[in-house]
Parts: structure tokens; C-alpha cells; sequence
């Protein structure tokens, strides 16, 4: 797109919003309902969009994308009266006569940056929220996705309102073009190099940002209990590592940790695992790119990585496709243990004990989440206590995404601000306090000039010493 | 240096010292016992550094800064306790929970190459409360514009808290840009947009979440339709009380009708009078101009003749005491400095609009401030106002107050800022809000996972929407598979 016509879209967007069209509940329930259309009427051709662009299977495009994106339009519609009402507070005495409440507000005219491997969701999710809180939003879908891309571009303006929604198509110039404008919140999702960049540009504008970024999420591996348990563990474990994208996914497992004597016990039940859900090609997805197909295969080509791989490691350049590998204690100054792996690699660490594990994750830097698998609650107090991450899960993997009730987010190097749910509506709306008072009473201490029995009578009040205050009133007490 | 403080905050917080709540509890009831001490000295600094009247100091500052910590430490308890939250059916059973946890190392800069906010203790403590009640360590840096405040912080904080994770650095530019180069969990900014954006850019460089309390003109609308004596006695206070308006939600200027202004200029004049005498220069309740670059800074504002015209009442400066008067002036060109950029001061410009509805259109075509004020009894008037003004905060027939009540998040909007805190948003700020969730192996959903049939399909569908058949059907363990 061209700068000028990039200048075009924002001034329409900030127009759009000027107008006060998008404050309505009315307004901001028809965009709901009107993505709820498009998802529905469209869903073929978003699953078309997604296989083509990352060869996702339909179970999961809806498990992980469309399915949720139903269900978070739906519950943005039941809420958003309640979302929008104003919050009273108490109000001290002394301000008596006196209301006070909380009164959320758009932002006004915000930009979404979203990642290639959840196109859809990492959209369409924050677009959500952005409308619920009453704003007009610009859209900016990867380049790396492009038929997902175009997927939005052609249908969100055909179900929504076009001239306060809109789709930019285009790649990271178009991203540096945007973000020379003002906007009232950006929300990126993508690498850390690249958040640093989009903060940057945004604080020339003093524009607030949040920041969804990657990181190395770990999994503790203590030993389950019973046969069962193991496999419903590791049906987990590997249902998060490369069910979720082929393991190219802010939430996937990226490194496992496991005392060193539980390591054949579950390297067997992995294997097992892994033959069984990928029997079907099919049922995994691709890597996005040649350019992500070559830095994970270097990861592997590594020469002091490539002793480590312990299962799997063919790689089919042609069609972009890595078979599930597991690595064990590769060398932890190696590329693969510092970057984030973002791929169906799994690197095994491990340990003399499972309590080491916390010391290991606190060398690394915070991570998007943390998981575990325990039925210690020692151990699982420890890991919430000592450890920092933007979530835990334990026993499970990658499903907290789907609670709306909890807050998603980074912490640190994984980002900063929360959504999903009515926390999305809270990222992009400004809560304004509001205090109105009445002329009935007047404290006339307040005012100048001042003496000493002015500041003594304050105290009271301050302290909410009432009595005081009427004893100090009437000169009875100083 | 700056590195040093650092390393060691760092190390302090790795060995958990910050973490348990008796500590954080401990280390606000010295702040209390520090501010309950020294409260003569911290009213002398104030005063060598503005000559802040002692009712102000005490007002704005010490009571408020007691306040603060009283309030944290009541409600630490329940703001440290994880919160229960419903977990899905999607993912039953499970037990989800959102656990409150500090950033780490934390820098509060007070206000910079800019004047500090009305409260200046109030603005650099209460950050600092809320850091150590949500256990983090901390580092303040206060303003050097007010080097005896600084250097009081500087003396007392040590001696009355634990300096292995709470450290205050004195300094100019110099200094804080050696501190905006390091590492840090959270920066929070009180001070001018100019410099907002170095700290932001600089914190940029780390990913640091930021926090800015800035500035704006604090606009006020008064109808015709208010009992003007209290209205204007509201404002008079809340604009000369208050640091002579080198504060942050200071009225910066006044909006009201061509039909209303005169009375209502009368009114101020009488109000200034009464409050400061006849020759407000002398008067000891005024605060002084807090160096003579911003002195400067303030009497250029009114050189230029067609803005000195409009004078209609004060006026009088005294250089060597960097004093001066309460200044009102009436439609003040719009084009000129006064009326475009903040004036942190005590002159207050008076704008005249045909209906007093006009009045927010005309706000809304500045920037966003930190709080707006209106002054009528009109009910519509009134919501209007709150639901087309965009504000930090805003107040209804009262000035500033806002800033005193815990219960209300203070902070900016768009160019006035971003975050929020006071009572327990100041907790929240420098907090994670970490989200846990607990599953067992009861519920075991095999539609999950590959391969994907058609009847799984249809199972996961059903989960993910809720539906409870769809529920009891996977943990019937369909579809059934073979082994």
C-alpha cells in the first residue's frame, strides 16, 4: 500500500471515531455479531486460508482458532453491558456530599499487529476487545500469512463497519509506515526484536503499547503416579508441542525438563505417543517459510547439537516439512537452548532432581508460560512462588488460552499487558475517574489564609476523626 | 553508579528479601514512622525548596502521603491473596486462579528537567508504596529541581528503611540517563511529555513497561448555573493553593460564556483578595516560582502586549523572591504560548464561548488532559461532559480533590499519560497479574488430538462452546479409539 493511501486509511479511522458512531453499545454489538456472521458464513474458507498458508488440519484451525474466536465474540456480547457500566467507589466522609465511580472510555483509534501463526486468532482476538471498548481499529496481518491475510482483508469490511474497521495488507515497511502515525494503543504480537522497534516508534507519539512476545516456554516433568497418568501427561505434552502448529506458537512447549531417571520411562511413552497422533501426515502442520525452514534446520545442523537428536531429524525442504525430533541435553550455550525454538524440535534437559528445575528456568528470562506436571504440591507451590512467567498451568499445557476469566500475557522479555476476555476490553479502554460533589456543604479550612487551627482541624478530618474533628471544632480540643 | 544500584537491587530481589508481606509491611510503617518524625523537616525542605505554606505541605503531602501507606498496609493482606477465578468447562475439571507477583526491580523518577507535580512528596511516595507493597525493590530518584527535598530523601530514606532493596539516587540528567540505560521491571515517570518519550524510547531498549504521569491544561468549565462564590473559592484554591499552579491537575484555564464572564472575573478578584490580602506577594500562604528558569519561563508568557492586554487582574512579580501574584487574564488570543502549552503557573486565562456547550468541543480539540473540571448543577450539562470528555479523570463541581481518594486510579490519557495508580492501583502497577491453572487427570478429552475424525470434530466443537453433553460425552472417553 502506498504511504499516502496508508495516510488515507488512518485519517478515515480517526474521522470514523471523531463522528462518535463506534461508543454506541448498538454499534459495537453489530460488529460482534457481524463477526460472528463471518465466521460462521466463512469458515471454509478460513480453514482453506489456513491450510494453504501453514497446512493447519481443520481440527485444529477450529480447536485453536475459529472455535475460540466464536466463543469470545459471544461472551464480549453477553458481557459488554456490564463491561461498559460504570464502576461506583466509596468516597471518604469528608468529601461529603460526593459520588465517585470508575467510567470506561475508548482509547480512540487503535493499531493491531498480529503474527503468522495464529493468524486468525491473534487478529481477530484483540479486534474483539478493541471493538467492545469502542474504538476503530486498523488491522495488520502478517505478510507471512498471506492468504490468511487476504482472507481478512476481503471479508472484514463486508461484515463490519469498513470505515471503522479496517484490514492493511503489506509487509514490515508497511508495519514502519503505521506506526509514523499516532494511534491511541498498538498491540503487537510477534519477536521481541521487533517489539523493541514498534515501542520505540510508539514513544515518539507517547502511544501505549502491548507487547505479546515469545519466549522459551519450559515444562517440568516430574513423574506421574500411574501408567495412565503418564500417558494422558504426555498425550498433553505432545498435543502442545506439535499439535500447536508444528510447535510454531507463542505457548507451545519449547524445552522439556525431567530427572534423569524417569528419562526412559517417558521417552517410551513419547515415542508411542508421537507415532500414534502422526500416523497421517496430514495432522501436523508446516513450517511457515524457507526462511523459518532454515534456521531451525541449522539449529539442528548445529554441529555440537546434532549428537543430541535422539528421535526423528529428517527434514523435507521441498514441502517445508520437519519431522517431531527430540534432542537430549543438547549443549545449553547452543542456539537451540537460548533463541525460541518456534518448530517441532524438543529439547530434553536432565536433572539430578526435579527441584533443580526452578533454579534452571530462572537463568533463563521470563517466559510466556510455564508448565508442569506434578501432583506435588510442594513442588507446585515452589514453582508459582520462586518462578516468574505470564502464566502457569499444571498438568496441561497450552489450554489456559481458552479461559476467558484468565488474564493472557508476558511478563518481562514475553511482553507486557493482558487480554481475552473482559480483560480485552480493559486494554483498550482509558478508566476514567469521576467525582462530583454538590455546594451543600462547604469545609471553608480548605482555604487560605491558613493558620494552625485550620491545619489542626485538617488532621482530624484526614485521620477520619470525625469526633476529633467536631471537639477541635468547637475549640475543645486543639 | 547507576550500574551498582542496579546489580545490587537485583541480587536483593533474587534472594526473595522483598517477598514476604511482613517485610513489605515493616519496611510502610517506617515510611509512616519517617513522616511522623521528621514532619518539620520535611515542611522546612518544602519550604526552602517553593515556600510551600506548612498548611499545604501538610495537606497535600504529609497527610497524604501517611494516607497512602495506612491504606497500603490495610490492604495488603486481601491485594497479595491469589483471586479465584472460574475456570471453563472446556477444560474441566481445573482450578484457575490469578496470583499477584512483583515486576522486580522498579524506577520511580520524579519528575525531571520539569517542575514536580502539586504533591511532590505524595507523587514520588506513593509510586514507591506501591512498589514495596507489591514487593518489588525500588529505586526513587527525586527531582532535582527541588534539591532540598531530594537531599531529605536521600538522608532519611536510609535510616529508616531497608537500603539493600529500597536505594534513592540524587541527580540531574546526567544521572538519569545513566539509570535509563539499565535494566529495569517497570518505570514509572512523573514529568513533562518532552522527556516522557526519552524514558519511554530508553525503556524500549529492555522491553520495561512504562507508567507516565504528565501533564496538560487542566481545562475548567463554569456555567452560569452554580453558586459561583463556591465554585470559585474551589477554584482559586485549587489552582494558587496548590504549589501557585505549578501543579500537575491545576486548572490551567477557565471556559465559560461571554454573557457570564464578568461576574464571574469579579468573583476572583474578591476570592483573591480574601484569600491572599491585597498585595498577594506578601501574603505568606502563596507559594513561590520553584527556580528562576521557570520564572522566566512564566513571565515570557505574558510579554508580548496583546497578551499582557488582557490582564484583568495581579499581574505583580518580584523577581528576587521568584514570587508571583495570582494573574487572570480574559480571551487571551489563542495562538499565543499561554494558551497552548501548559501552563504550570499562576496566571489563569479565561476563555469566553457563545453557549456553554461549545465549551467541550473546545477541549476536545486539544489534547487529552490529566483532569477536566466543570462547574454547573446542570444534570445534562454534566453528562455530557463525562461522556464526551476524554480525560484522565475529571471532577464535577470540585477541583483536584480526586487526587486524594484511593478508591479512583489517577493518571493520564493520551498525551497526559498512561497508567494509573494510588491506593490499590499503585499495587497493581508495579504487579503481575500471573495466571495459574490447575488441571488433574480426571478429565481426559481425546478429541484433542490427531488424528482428527470427524466424531472428534464434532466432540472438541462441542467443548470448546460450552456445552456440557459434549463435556460428559469426552469424559466418557469418546470417541472411543483403538490403543
Amino acid at each position: 500500500m502506498a504511504v499516502a493511501e496508508l495516510g488515507e486509511t488512518v485519517s478515515e479511522l480517526r474521522q470514523a471515531y471523531e463522528s462518535g458512531r463506534t461508543r454506541s453499545l448498538a454499534w459495537r454489538q453489530a460488529q460482534l455479531r457481524g463477526l460472528l456472521r463471518l465466521l460462521k458464513e466463512q469458515q471454509e474458507t478460513a480453514f482453506e486460508a489456513l491450510h494453504e498458508d501453514l497446512g493447519k488440519h481443520r481440527a485444529e484451525a477450529y480447536r485453536d482458532e475459529v472455535g475460540l474466536l466464536m466463543k469470545s465474540a459471544n461472551v464480549a456480547l453477553r458481557q459488554l453491558g456490564k463491561w461498559m457500566t460504570p464502576e461506583k467507589v466509596w468516597v471518604p466522609l469528608v468529601a461529603f456530599p460526593a459520588t465517585g465511580q470508575i467510567v470506561p472510555e475508548p482509547l480512540g483509534v487503535i493499531l493491531i499487529f498480529a503474527c503468522w501463526n495464529v493468524p486468525l486468532g491473534l487478529s481477530l482476538e484483540p479486534l474483539i476487545g478493541a471493538i467492545a471498548a469502542g474504538n476503530a481499529v486498523a488491522l495488520k496481518p502478517s505478510e507471512l500469512s498471506p492468504c490468511t491475510a487476504k482472507f481478512l482483508a476481503e471479508n472484514v469490511g463486508k461484515y463490519m463497519d469498513a470505515a471503522a474497521v479496517k484490514v492493511v495488507q503489506g509487509g514490515p515497511e508497511v508495519g514502519e509506515q503505521l506506526m509514523e502515525h499516532r494511534w491511541d494503543k498498538v498491540l503487537f504480537t510477534g519477536s521481541p526484536r521487533v517489539g523493541r522497534a514498534v515501542m520505540a516508534a510508539a514513544s515518539k507519539h507517547l502511544t501505549p503499547v502491548a507487547l505479546e512476545l515469545g519466549g522459551k516456554c519450559p515444562c517440568i516433568f516430574d513423574m506421574m503416579s500411574s501408567a495412565r497418568e503418564l500417558q494422558i501427561a504426555v498425550n498433553r505434552i505432545v498435543g502442545a508441542k506439535w499439535s500447536c502448529c508444528a510447535g510454531q506458537a507463542c505457548l507451545a512447549i519449547d524445552y522439556l525438563l525431567v530427572e534423569e531417571r524417569y528419562l526412559p520411562v517417558l521417552l517410551k511413552v513419547l515415542k508411542s505417543t508421537m507415532k500414534r497422533f502422526f500416523s497421517d501426515a496430514d495432522a501436523m502442520a508446516r513450517i511457515v517459510n524457507a526462511r523459518h525452514f532454515q534456521r531451525l534446520s541449522n539449529l539442528l545442523k548445529d554441529k555440537e547439537v546434532a549428537p543430541s537428536i535422539l528421535h526423528g531429524g529428517s527434514m523435507d525442504a521441498e514441502n517445508l516439512y520437519i519431522e517431531p525430533t527430540i534432542l537430549l541435553n543438547p549443549p545449553l550455550d547452543s542456539a537451540i537452548m537460548t533463541e525460541e525454538i518456534f518448530g517441532p524440535l524438543l529439547p530434553i534437559i536432565t536433572l539430578k532432581k526435579i527441584e533443580d528445575s526452578i533454579a534452571f528456568v530462572r537463568t533463563m528470562p521470563k517466559p510466556l508460560a510455564l508448565y508442569a506436571f506434578t501432583g506435588d504440591a510442594k513442588l507446585r507451590r515452589r514453582i508459582v512462588e520462586e518462578t516468574s512467567s505470564g502464566s502457569v498451568t499444571f498438568n496441561d499445557a497450552v489450554v489456559q488460552y481458552a479461559i476467558d476469566a484468565l488474564p493472557f500475557g508476558g511478563v518481562g522479555q514475553s511482553g507486557s499487558g493482558q487480554y481475552h476476555g473482559k480483560y480485552s476490553f480493559e486494554m483498550f479502554s482509558h478508566k476514567k475517574a469521576v467525582m462530583k460533589r454538590g455546594y451543600l456543604i462547604e469545609l471553608t479550612l480548605r482555604y487560605p489564609p491558613w493558620n494552625e487551627r485550620k491545619i489542626a482541624l485538617m488532621r482530624h478530618l484526614y485521620r477520619f476523626d470525625y469526633f476529633g474533628f467536631v471537639l477541635c471544632f468547637l475549640g475543645l480540643r486543639r | 553508579m547507576a550500574a551498582e544500584v542496579a546489580r545490587e537491587l537485583r541480587a536483593s530481589f533474587a534472594a526473595g528479601r522483598t517477598r514476604p508481606v511482613e517485610w513489605r509491611a515493616a519496611q510502610l510503617r517506617a515510611l509512616v514512622k519517617m513522616i511522623e518524625e521528621k514532619e518539620g523537616d520535611i515542611s522546612a525542605a518544602l519550604h526552602a525548596d517553593l515556600a510551600k505554606p506548612h498548611m499545604e505541605s501538610y495537606l497535600h503531602e504529609i497527610s497524604l502521603a501517611k494516607a497512602s501507606c495506612t491504606f497500603a498496609l490495610k490492604g495488603m493482606k486481601s491485594w497479595t491473596k491469589p483471586e479465584k477465578v472460574p475456570a471453563a468447562i472446556t477444560t474441566f475439571p481445573s482450578t484457575a486462579q490469578i496470583v499477584s507477583e512483583p515486576l522486580g526491580v522498579v524506577l520511580v523518577i520524579s519528575a525531571w528537567n520539569y517542575p514536580f507535580c502539586k504533591s511532590m512528596i505524595h507523587c514520588s511516595i506513593d509510586p514507591v508504596i506501591g512498589a514495596i507493597a507489591a514487593g518489588n525493590a525500588v529505586v526513587l530518584k527525586p527531582s532535582e529541581i527541588a534539591p532540598a527535598t531530594s537531599s531529605l530523601f536521600a538522608k532519611l530514606l536510609p535510616e529508616y528503611v531497608d537500603n539493600s532493596c529500597i536505594k534513592v539516587v540524587e541527580g540531574g540528567v546526567e544521572e538519569t540517563t545513566a539509570l535509563l540505560e539499565q535494566k529495569w521491571d517497570k518505570i514509572f515517570y512523573t514529568g513533562s511529555g518532552t522527556v516522557a518519550r526519552v524514558v519511554m524510547a530508553a525503556a524500549a531498549k529492555h522491553l520495561t513497561p512504562v507508567a507516565l504521569e504528565l501533564g496538560g491544561k487542566c481545562p475548567v468549565i463554569v456555567d452560569s448555573n452554580v453558586d459561583l462564590h463556591v465554585a470559585i473559592k474551589r477554584i482559586a484554591v485549587g489552582k494558587w493553593g496548590c504549589n501557585n499552579g505549578q501543579a500537575c491537575i491545576a486548572p490551567d484555564y477557565i471556559i465559560t460564556t461571554k454573557a457570564f464572564a464578568p461576574e464571574l472575573v469579579d468573583s476572583l478578584k474578591r476570592v483573591i483578595e480574601r484569600f491572599y490580602g491585597e498585595d498577594p506577594l506578601q501574603s505568606a500562604d502563596l507559594s513561590r516560582i520553584v527556580n528562576s528558569k521557570h520564572f522566566n519561563r512564566l513571565t515570557s508568557l505574558v510579554e508580548d502586549k496583546k497578551v499582557a492586554d488582557k490582564i484583568v487582574y495581579g499581574g505583580q512579580t518580584d523577581e528576587k523572591q521568584l514570587k508571583i501574584a495570582p494573574t487572570v487574564l480574559l480571551d487571551v488570543p489563542l495562538d499565543t504560548a499561554l494558551m497552548t502549552a501548559e501552563i504550570f503557573g499562576p496566571y489563569l486565562p479565561i476563555i469566553t464561548v457563545e453557549k456553554i456547550e461549545e465549551s467541550i468541543d473546545f477541549i476536545n480539540s486539544k489534547t487529552k488532559p490529566l483532569a477536566a473540571y466543570l462547574f454547573t448543577k446542570n444534570k445534562k450539562l454534566q453528562d455530557d461532559f463525562v461522556a464526551n470528555v476524554p480525560a484522565g479523570g475529571m471532577l464535577v463541581n470540585d477541583v483536584a480533590l480526586h487526587l486524594a481518594n484511593p478508591h479512583l486510579p489517577f493518571g493520564g490519557v493520551g498525551e497526559s499519560g498512561m497508567g494509573s495508580y494510588h491506593g490499590k492501583f499503585s499495587f497493581d502497577c508495579f504487579s503481575h497479574k500471573k495466571a495459574v491453572l490447575i488441571r488433574g487427570f480426571g478429565g481426559e478429552a481425546t478429541a484433542r488430538y490427531p488424528p482428527y475424525t470427524t466424531e472428534k470434530q464434532k466432540i472438541l466443537r462441542g467443548l470448546i462452546n460450552g456445552s456440557f453433553i459434549a463435556l460428559i460425552l469426552a469424559l466418557l472417553g469418546f470417541p472411543r479409539e483403538k490403543r
